[in-house]
């Protein structure tokens, strides 16, 4: 038996970064927004106080924030050719799961693409002629040009009190900043993260190398801030436990250190935890979505009507709620057709690890985006003439924290047990250190998410399936981003390196980026996506699915000051039209 | 079970009613976690107070002492030879057996991680690419009771003993081919899978908190330097190539990490 409750404006469907900025804005708008949460109640002060929060094996390897998977994972596999298998632990990819989701675990990298990886396609069709896209790479322009979103990448960065420094304010370089981001109304809301040593040797090394290195950006607070909400961070002890971690100090920003204090006061704002989205409903005429059906903590199914839904449940669970709801038409690789799942796509990591003889670096301090970065290798910022790809990444030395049973580097040849792999992690882990790469995956046209048709949840519902490998684009760009951050380890000074490259096909065990991305993109017409620019759905107006599903493919930065940014723009435009003419599209075609 | 594996929210579940990890599955299927009845404060919460008071889920500690909970005594014997080949005590410092991790791993393998409690263990089973993961249909208790046996039996076939009263170097040479897959074993065990599993434990066992039943004196953290549980390291950001001067400490503090209760 279903019951069915009374109408309510919104319904948030998860409650991470983007259902906490969207609840914001839109009980600022005067809706009664009821948000509903899969996981359970956290706080900051009391669920990772810092008498214990400092626990690898808890919250690392045994998982203790993240989703469930006995509950519901992913099935995966690299090819149409294969069988797809469940996602049985947790490993490439960690999903979040409770209020904050993975914003409370997050490492706090807050990024802009450059204005050219919004135009993705033009840009470099433009650049290097259309010939230069192979025919199966399905990239394509952002329906938002960075101008746009500017001012709402601004306003994520100061609630969220991020650490850095400027490079380009208002077109003007700016000394110490990346030269190469795109431009900055004002500087960012507090000064860089005090600089660990590995970093700094990195930055020189690059510097004398042509390149232009500079802080990262960072949600860890170099000062006590408060933010334009009101609400107070503290400064960060760089405890090196951050990501994969939730903060004990309120220095990392998280939904719960940054919105929550405010909105949960809010008499029009109501939170559901413990209470799971089974699927959003449609109206008859399969046009408007009419609310959704949820599980109470008691197991009881639920029908919550509201004139707007808004999916924030993270880009897999978001596609997996479309297509479980029927909502547009699930994407065929074979035709090319349909929206829902297409363009799937993901991040591609290498590093050099690098060893010195006497220098102590210390690696245990940390903070989830302390480091120091050269975006020379980003994006569209160097040319690509005749390497045979596009994109990018940035490199560089982020100082996370060297937690033992995840970090304790041993140079090439070193054996992984015994009495030389003591004797080498003992002279090596206090005098290592890693330059990194992230770079981009752009969309394919194998690439992408639908139901499979064997394995369930729970509750006896479809998993998602991921069909997902790295293509000659993204394997030649990993390898040019890894020899160029090999050039600068030699340069580092130290008595030896060790090149990990990325090779072979996606491997769903190590872990690598929570940086999914695509599945239900925006674009600029029903024939090319599934929401339009203001994450509005094509198929049922008063559907916004928000979150990293919309980048129609990924950049060399992590996603979420761009989905934040597109969340802001969403809201900003439901505040401003849609509320005069609801249930109406923003964008006629 | 008799045992709770610790930091897996069972602690959480007799503190908040309704844990975060009976939660997903709750009314449904899973079992294997009782579930208090859901209270009314966790539905629809009052807008102004949206926690539980004391809500927080400090860390639960697994049995103390060097009484094993899952290993049998010949299984035991296996561990603690393995373990003692994998991290041996020498002119360094202890080695794994020194620092417990034949007892974190019984901890581990007697509790949730053990039981697989929070992977997905549905069926149907498939071998799979190894870029799919893992696909074993064994909990990781099973895993090591049948890889155990199967290397003692692989062992009794070639020199008539087991695994643990083979010397030394016969015992790095099994563990060097288990490794890279070429041992052969019986019951369907694939011996790199069970490798990777043993030596990731091992890592855990000398590296975790102390609290966890390994790393007993904080010896991992004391061989490479590691501090611990600290939480404030403002001082030691810019102290470039500067040793750190403090010693480790774990989350149960210094003096109190090998307690005698339990
Ligand atoms: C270890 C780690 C480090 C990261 N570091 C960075 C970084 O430094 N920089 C960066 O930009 N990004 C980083 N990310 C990614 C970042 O966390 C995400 O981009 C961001 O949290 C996405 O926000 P979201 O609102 O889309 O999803 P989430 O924040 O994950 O929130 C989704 C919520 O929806 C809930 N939910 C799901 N399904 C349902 C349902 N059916 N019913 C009800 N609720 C549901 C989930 O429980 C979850 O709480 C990191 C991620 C991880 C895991
Ligand atoms: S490093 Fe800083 S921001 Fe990160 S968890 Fe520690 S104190 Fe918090």
């Amino acid at each position: 038996m279903t019951t069915t409750l009374p109408r309510t404006d919104v319904v948030i469907v998860g409650f991470g970064w983007t259902g906490a900025i969207m609840a914001q804005e839109l009980t600022d708008a005067g809706l009664n927004v009821l948000a509903i949460e899969r996981g359970a109640w956290r706080d900051a002060a009391t669920d990772f106080a810092p008498t214990f929060a400092q626990d690898e094996l808890r919250y690392y390897w045994r998982h203790e924030l993240f989703q469930r998977l006995a509950h519901d994972t992913i099935t995966v596999r690299n090819t149409r050719g294969q069988t797809a298998l469940p996602m049985r632990r947790l490993g490439s990819f960690l999903l979040g799961s409770g209020v904050g989701g993975a914003g409370v675990h997050w490492n706090g990298q807050v990024w802009r693409f450059l204005p050219s990886d919004l135009q993705a396609r033009s840009h470099n069709a433009g650049r290097y002629g259309a010939a230069a896209l192979p025919s199966d790479m399905t990239i394509q322009d952002y329906p938002v040009t960075y101008d746009e979103l500017e001012p709402y990448y601004d306003k994520f960065e100061y609630l969220c009190g991020v650490s850095g420094k400027a490079g380009n304010l208002k077109g003007a370089l700016q000394p110490g900043g990346d030269p190469f981001e795109g431009w900055r109304s004002r500087e960012y809301p507090n000064p860089p993260l005090d600089m660990p040593y590995a970093p700094t040797l990195f930055a020189k090394a690059a510097g004398e190398l042509g390149k232009h290195p500079f802080p990262h950006p960072a949600a860890n607070m170099s000062r006590a801030y408060t933010n334009p909400l009101g609400v107070t961070l503290g400064p960060c002890t760089y405890c090196g436990f951050c990501e994969k971690y939730g903060c004990g100090n309120s220095s990392k920003a998280s939904a719960q250190t940054t919105i929550l204090p405010v909105l949960m006061k809010k008499p029009n704002f109501t939170l559901m935890t413990e209470t799971e989205v089974l699927k959003v409903n449609l109206a008859g005429d399969g046009k408007t979505v009419t609310g959704v059906t949820y599980l109470d903590p008691s197991g009881q199914e639920v029908e919550q009507p509201a004139d707007m839904v808004l999916l924030c449940s993270y880009i897999t669970n978001n596609v997996r709620l479309m297509l479980l709801s029927g909502i547009g038409k699930p994407y065929d690789p074979v035709s090319g057709e349909g929206q829902i799942g297409r363009n799937y796509a993901y991040q591609i990591t290498s590093s050099v690890n690098v060893f010195y003889d006497k220098e102590i670096l210390n690696p245990f301090v940390g903070a989830g985006a302390l480091g120091m970065i050269i975006n020379d290798y980003n994006g569209d910022n160097f040319d690509h003439g005749g390497l045979g790809f596009i994109g990018g990444g940035y490199v560089g030395v982020l100082q996370t924290g060297a937690r033992p049973i995840e970090t304790h580097l041993a140079p090439q040849g070193s054996p992984a047990w015994g009495a030389d792999w003591k004797a080498a992690i003992a002279r090596n882990y206090l005098r290592s250190t890693t330059v990194s790469t992230h770079g981009a995956v752009m969309s394919h046209r194998g690439n992408y998410l639908d139901l499979d048709p064997t394995y369930r949840d729970v509750l006896g519902r479809p998993l998602l399936r991921m069909t997902f490998d790295y293509t000659d684009n993204e394997h030649r760009m990993s390898d040019h981003l890894t020899d160029r951050a090999t050039e600068i380890a030699r340069a580092m000074g130290g008595r030896e390196i060790k090149v990990n490259r990325r090779v072979g096909s996606w491997d769903v065990v190590p872990y690598q980026t929570t940086h999914n991305t695509g599945g239900a993109i925006m674009g600029s017409s029903p024939s090319n996506s599934a929401v339009n620019r203001y994450l509005q759905s094509w198929d049922t107006p008063n559907l916004f699915v928000i979150g990293a599903n919309a980048f129609p493919q990924n950049a060399g930065f992590n996603p979420t000051g761009t989905l934040a940014a597109l969340a802001y723009h969403a809201a900003d435009a439901i505040k401003r039209e849609y509320l005069k003419a609801p249930g109406q599209p923003m964008v006629r075609t | 079970m008799a045992l709770r594996a610790p930091g897996f929210g069972v602690g959480t579940m007799a503190i908040n009613g309704l844990s975060r990890r009976g939660l997903l599955s709750a009314g449904v299927v899973v079992g294997a976690i009782p579930l208090a009845p859901a209270g009314a404060e966790t539905f629809h919460r009052p807008p102004d107070i949206p926690w539980r008071p004391d809500a927080a889920a400090s860390p639960t500690v697994p049995k103390r002492g060097d009484d094993f909970l899952y290993f049998t005594a010949v299984e035991q014997a296996f561990v603690q030879a393995a373990v003692e080949r994998m991290i041996p005590n020498d002119a360094l410092g202890p080695g794994g057996v020194e620092a417990g991790v034949p007892i974190f791993i019984d901890r581990q393998l007697a509790g949730a991680f053990g039981a697989a409690s929070d992977w997905y263990m549905q069926g149907p089973w498939a071998k799979g690419e190894t870029t799919q993961g893992w696909q074993s249909r064994m909990t990781p208790a099973q895993l090591y009771r049948a890889a155990i046996a199967a290397i003692d039996d692989a062992v009794q076939r070639t020199s008539s003993t087991t695994f643990a009263m083979l010397p030394a170097a016969d015992q790095i040479a099994f563990l060097k081919r288990l490794e890279a897959g070429t041992a052969s074993l019986s019951g369907g065990i694939d011996p790199a899978g069970f490798f990777k599993v043993l030596l990731q434990n091992v890592m855990e066992g000398y590296f975790a908190d102390p609290l966890y039943g390994g790393n007993r004196d904080m010896a991992g953290w004391k061989l490479i330097g590691f501090p611990g549980a600290r939480y404030d390291q403002r001082a030691y950001v810019t102290t470039y190539g500067k040793a750190y001067p403090l010693p480790p400490v774990g989350i149960l503090g210094r003096p109190g990490w090998r307690g005698t209760e339990g």
